[in-house]
C-alpha cells in the first residue's frame, strides 16, 4: 500500500538509474539520514556511543570493505584484522608524528595506506583461487600482527608495547583522548561510514564494479569478455583494504583509545567481520548495516536481558551468548545463505504486493 | 496493561538512578574465556568479602555495598561495554584485573573522575600519584615483582648473580612486556644475562619456547604468564625435565589451577605473592558462617581458600577500608568516586588493622599518599607442595630494589605527563 512504484515515473535515465529508485525507499533513506545526523547526536550519552553506536559504525566500514572483497569480487580474505591493525598503526604513526593536522586527514591516509598494503597482498589472488587464497590472506593476518609486536618503531617504542592515542581534535572539537563528548565521537564516525557507503554503493553499480562480480561469477568467462583480472582484484584488494584500513584507524583512535594489537586485531576480528557479511548478505551494501548491527547489538540485548533483567550470573549468560550467536549462523547458512540483505528484499517484495497478493 | 506498563518503568528507573542510598563497586570479572581459570576465584574472593560485610556489619559504615558484576572475558571492547554500562550507577573504584582493560581506562576513568585500583597489575609508573591522580596499584606492581625475583634469586647464590643466565617467558603483551625493562636494568647492576622468550595470546603453543630453554640451558626462568599459558608453562617445564625451584612465576602464574595439572611433577614450583596464602584466618570462619552456610556463596563456592580467591578478597578489603577512611574524612556514610579517591590516597594498612578485620599477617603494611600509589613494593615466594597440595611461603615478605626501580618511575610518568600535557602536582 505505502511501498509501491505505481504512480512513481521516470522521466529521466538519470532517475531510473538513481540508487533509490521507488520514492518510499528514496524518503524512508533521507528520513534515516536525518535521524542520524540531526536527531541522535542530541539525545545519545556516553554509553549509547562507545557501547552501541560506535562499533556499529566502525563495523559497518569494514563489513563494508570486507563485502567489496568477498562479497563482490569473490576474493576470500581472512586477512582483515591484519589490515585494521595497518590502519590503526597508521593513524597511530601519523597522529604521533604530526600532532597539528587534522583527525580527518589521519584516518583517510591510514585507509590509502593500508590500501597500498592491501594490494601487497592482493598479489597472490592473481595465481591462487578460493581455500588456497583464504589460507594466503590468513598470513597476512599473523605476519601483520606479528610484525606490529616485533617493531618496536610501530609502537613509538613504548615500554608495553601498546599504542594510545593522544588528544587530537577537528576544528577544536576533541575527537579522540579521554575528553571527547558523545555527539562529537559520534559524528565523526558517522561521517566516515556514510562517506563509505556512498563509495561503495556507487563504486559496485559502475563499471568498476561490474568487473568485480564478473570475476566473482567466472573469472575465465570474465577475461574472455574483456575483464582484466590483474586491474579487477587488485582495485578489488585497494578499495577493500582502504575502508578497512579507515575502520581499523578509528577502531583504535576514537573507540578504544588504546589497543593491544595480539588482542584487538587477532585472528578472532577477521572471522567476526566474515560472520557480519555472511549474516548481513554477501554483496550488498545494507547487509553489512544488517549484519553489523546484528552482531554488536545481539550481545549488549542478550547482556542486558539475562544479566539485568533476569538477574543471571553472569557467566551463564556470557556462555549462552556463544551458543545463541553459533545457533543463528547456522540457522542463516541453512534457511537463508543470502542473508538478512534477502530477508529485506523478500519483505520488499511482498510489501509491493500488500495488502493485495496474488 | 498500561498502567503495568508504567510501574515497570518507573521501577526500572528507582534501580538503575544512583541517588539510592548504597555503596556501589563493580567488578569487571572474567569467568568465561582462556583466561577463566584465573578469573573465577578471584571474582569470586572479591563478591564474598562484600557478600560478608552486607550479612555481617551490614555493609561499610552502615551503608550496604551492592556489587555490580561485568563479564568481560578479558576482552578489551567488552570492558568499555561494561565500563560504560556500569558507570552511571555510581561506581566507586574500578578493578579490571587485566591490564588491557586498565590501560585503557586510565584516561577515561581519569577524565571522569573515578578512581582506578589495579592490584599488582596495569601500568606501573601509576604509582606516581602526582601524575596519575585516580590511578592505584598499592601494594606492589610488575617492577617490584621482577625486583623480588632477582633478589630471591640473589639470595640463594649469596648474593651474586653475575654469570647466570635468565630466561623470561612471558605473555606477549602489554602485561608480559612491563617487567622487561626493570629486568635489564637490573642485569647492569646484578650482571646476569637475560633471554626473552614472548608466547603469543593465549599461550597453548610453547613448545618452541621450552625447546629454547632446553638447548640454552638458562639457570633460572621467569614467567609473566596468565590463563591458559601458566598450566601449559609447567606442564612443559615437567616435560624437559628443567628444576621446578629454579622456575620461578609473578603473582599471577602461582594459583593451584597452574600447578594441579602438572600432578607432581609441579613439585616445588615457585611463584611470588603480595599476600598471604591458605584459609587459615579467622575472617574465613565469618565467611563459612554468613556467606557460605547462608547459601550466598559466588559462584560455585568451590575456591574459598585458594591463591586467587584470596587476592580477591584482598582486593575487596583493600577497597572497603578505602571507603571506610573515605567516610572518616568527609563525614559522610554515602561517597561519591572523588571522595573515594580521596580515601584511597590516605589508605593506611597496619597489623593491627588486618588483625581486626581477621586478616593477621595477611599482607605488608603499607601507606598510600599522594607521591606514592603503589604501596612500599613488599612481596614474598611461595613455593608449591605438590604431595600437600598448597602453597606455602618460603621467605619474609621483602622489599624490591628501590634504588633501580624509583628512577624507573620517575622516568616513565614524567613521559606520560609530558605525552598528556599533565602538570605533576598534589591536592
Amino acid at each position: 500500500m505505502f511501498y509501491r512504484e505505481a504512480g512513481d515515473f521516470s522521466t529521466t535515465y538519470q532517475q531510473d538509474n538513481q540508487t533509490f529508485p521507488i520514492k518510499f525507499d528514496r524518503y524512508r533513506y533521507y528520513v534515516v539520514l536525518f535521524i542520524a545526523i540531526f536527531v541522535v547526536p542530541f539525545l545519545i550519552n556516553d554509553y549509547w556511543v562507545n557501547s552501541i553506536f560506535m562499533p556499529f559504525l566502525i563495523y559497518a566500514i569494514a563489513a563494508i570493505g570486507l563485502n567489496i572483497l568477498v562479497g563482490y569480487c569473490g576474493q576470500v580474505s581472512l586477512g582483515t584484522g591484519g589490515f585494521m591493525a595497518v590502519g590503526a598503526y597508521a593513524c597511530y604513526k601519523l597522529m604521533t608524528a604530526m600532532p597539528e593536522v587534522s583527525m580527518f586527514i589521519h584516518v583517510l591516509l591510514a585507509g590509502v595506506i593500508t590500501a597500498a598494503v592491501g594490494v601487497l597482498f592482493g598479489l597472490p589472488s592473481l595465481r591462487i583461487k578460493g581455500f588456497y587464497l583464504a589460507v594466503a590472506t590468513l598470513a597476512a593476518q599473523f605476519f601483520l600482527v606479528w610484525l606490529f609486536n616485533r617493531v618496536p618503531w610501530f609502537y613509538n617504542y613504548s615500554a608495553s608495547g601498546q599504542i594510545s592515542a593522544p588528544e587530537r581534535d577537528v576544528l577544536g572539537v576533541f575527537i579522540t583522548g579521554p575528553n571527547t563528548q558523545a555527539w562529537a565521537t559520534y559524528l565523526f564516525c558517522l561521517v566516515f561510514v556514510i562517506f563509505s557507503a556512498y563509495v561503495a554503493r556507487n563504486l559496485t553499480r559502475g563499471s568498476v564494479g561490474r568487473q568485480w562480480m564478473a570475476i566473482r561469477d567466472m573469472d575465465i568467462a570474465a577475461e574472455i569478455i574483456g575483464v582484466n583480472p590483474l586491474r579487477a582484484k587488485l582495485t578489488a584488494f585497494a578499495v577493500s583494504s582502504f575502508f578497512v584500513g579507515i575502520s581499523g584507524a578509528l577502531f583504535f583512535s576514537v573507540y578504544l583509545g588504546a589497543v593491544e594489537v595480539g588482542e584487538v586485531f587477532g585472528i578472532s576480528k577477521s572471522f567476526l567481520v566474515l560472520f557480519m557479511i555472511i549474516i548481513g548478505g554477501l554483496g550488498s551494501i545494507f547487509g553489512c548495516f544488517a549484519g553489523a548491527a546484528f552482531l554488536v547489538l545481539l550481545p549488549v540485548a542478550l547482556k542486558i536481558v539475562g544479566v539485568d533483567w533476569l538477574g543471571w550470573p553472569t557467566d551463564i549468560v556470557a556462555h549462552l551468548q556463544l551458543v545463541i550467536v553459533g545457533a543463528l549462523i547456522i540457522v542463516f547458512l541453512i534457511a537463508e545463505p543470502h542473508g538478512l540483505a534477502q530477508l529485506w528484499r523478500v519483505a520488499k517484495e511482498k510489501l509491493r504486493l500488500w495488502p493485495f497478493p496474488h | 496493561m498500561k498502567l503495568k506498563l508504567t510501574t515497570l518503568a518507573l521501577t526500572a528507573l528507582m534501580a538503575a538512578s544512583p541517588a539510592v542510598a548504597e555503596l556501589v563497586f563493580p567488578s569487571l570479572s572474567y569467568r568465561t574465556g582462556p583466561y577463566a581459570a584465573n578469573g573465577i576465584p578471584f571474582a569470586d574472593g572479591y563478591a564474598d568479602y562484600f557478600t560478608l560485610l552486607n550479612e555481617r556489619d551490614g555493609g561499610i559504615g552502615g551503608e550496604p555495598v551492592r556489587m555490580v558484576e561485568c563479564e568481560t572475558g578479558y576482552n578489551t571492547e567488552k570492558g568499555v561495554e561494561c565500563y560504560e554500562s556500569t558507570k552511571a550507577e555510581g561506581s566507586l573504584v574500578y578493578q579490571p584485573l587485566s591490564t588491557g582493560i586498565t590501560y585503557q581506562l586510565i584516561p577515561k576513568a581519569t577524565a571522569d573522575g573515578i578512581p582506578v585500583h589495579s592490584m599488582g597489575y596495569g601500568r606501573t609508573s601509576a604509582k606516581d600519584g602526582t601524575v596519575f591522580k585516580n590511578i592505584f596499584n598499592y601494594p606492589a606492581n610488575y617492577w617490584d615483582g621482577a625486583s623480588i625475583a632477582v633478589t630471591h634469586l640473589a639470595d640463594l647464590n649469596g648474593g651474586d648473580l653475575s654469570g647466570k643466565k635468565i630466561a623470561l617467558v612471558y605473555h606477549n603483551s602489554a602485561y608480559g612486556k612491563e617487567p622487561i625493562r626493570t629486568l635489564e636494568e637490573l642485569a647492569k647492576k646484578h650482571g646476569y644475562e637475560l633471554t626473552l622468550l614472548p608466547v603469543d595470546h593465549p599461550g597453548q603453543e610453547q613448545k618452541s619456547q621450552w625447546l629454547q630453554i632446553r638447548r640454552e640451558r638458562p639457570d633460572y626462568v621467569l614467567m609473566w604468564g596468565w590463563g591458559v599459558m601458566n598450566q601449559v608453562a609447567v606442564q612443559e617445564a615437567a616435560n624437559i625435565r628443567f628444576p621446578m625451584e629454579n622456575f620461578i612465576g609473578i603473582w599471577w602464574s602461582g594459583s593451584e589451577n597452574d600447578v594441579r595439572p602438572a600432578g607432581a611433577a609441579a613439585n616445588g614450583y615457585k611463584a611470588l605473592t603480595f599476600h598471604n596464602v591458605g584459609d587459615d584466618f579467622p575472617v574465613f570462619d565469618d565467611i563459612q558462617k554468613y556467606v557460605v552456610d547462608a547459601g550466598k556463596a559466588a559462584g560455585a563456592g568451590d575456591q574459598i581458600g585458594t591463591a586467587l580467591y584470596n587476592r580477591g578478597l584482598y582486593a575487596a578489603m583493600l577497597a572497603a577500608e578505602a571507603a571506610k577512611t573515605a567516610q572518616e574524612i568527609h563525614g559522610t556514610k554515602t561517597l561519591t568516586p572523588a571522595q573515594m579517591r580521596d580515601g584511597m590516597e590516605a589508605l593506611e594498612i597496619t597489623e593491627a588493622k588486618m588483625a581486626a578485620l581477621g586478616l593477621p599477617n595477611f599482607g605488608p603494611e603499607f601507606t598510600v599518599s599522594c607521591e606514592n600509589h603503589g604501596g612500599n613494593g613488599y612481596g614474598a615466594v611461595a613455593q608449591w607442595d605438590a604431595a600437600a597440595d598448597e602453597w606455602s611461603l618460603i621467605t619474609d615478605y621483602v622489599q624490591s630494589d628501590q634504588e633501580v626501580l624509583a628512577p624507573l618511575v620517575a622516568e616513565d610518568s614524567a613521559a606520560f605527563a609530558a605525552e598528556n600535557g599533565i602538570e605533576p602536582s598534589c591536592g
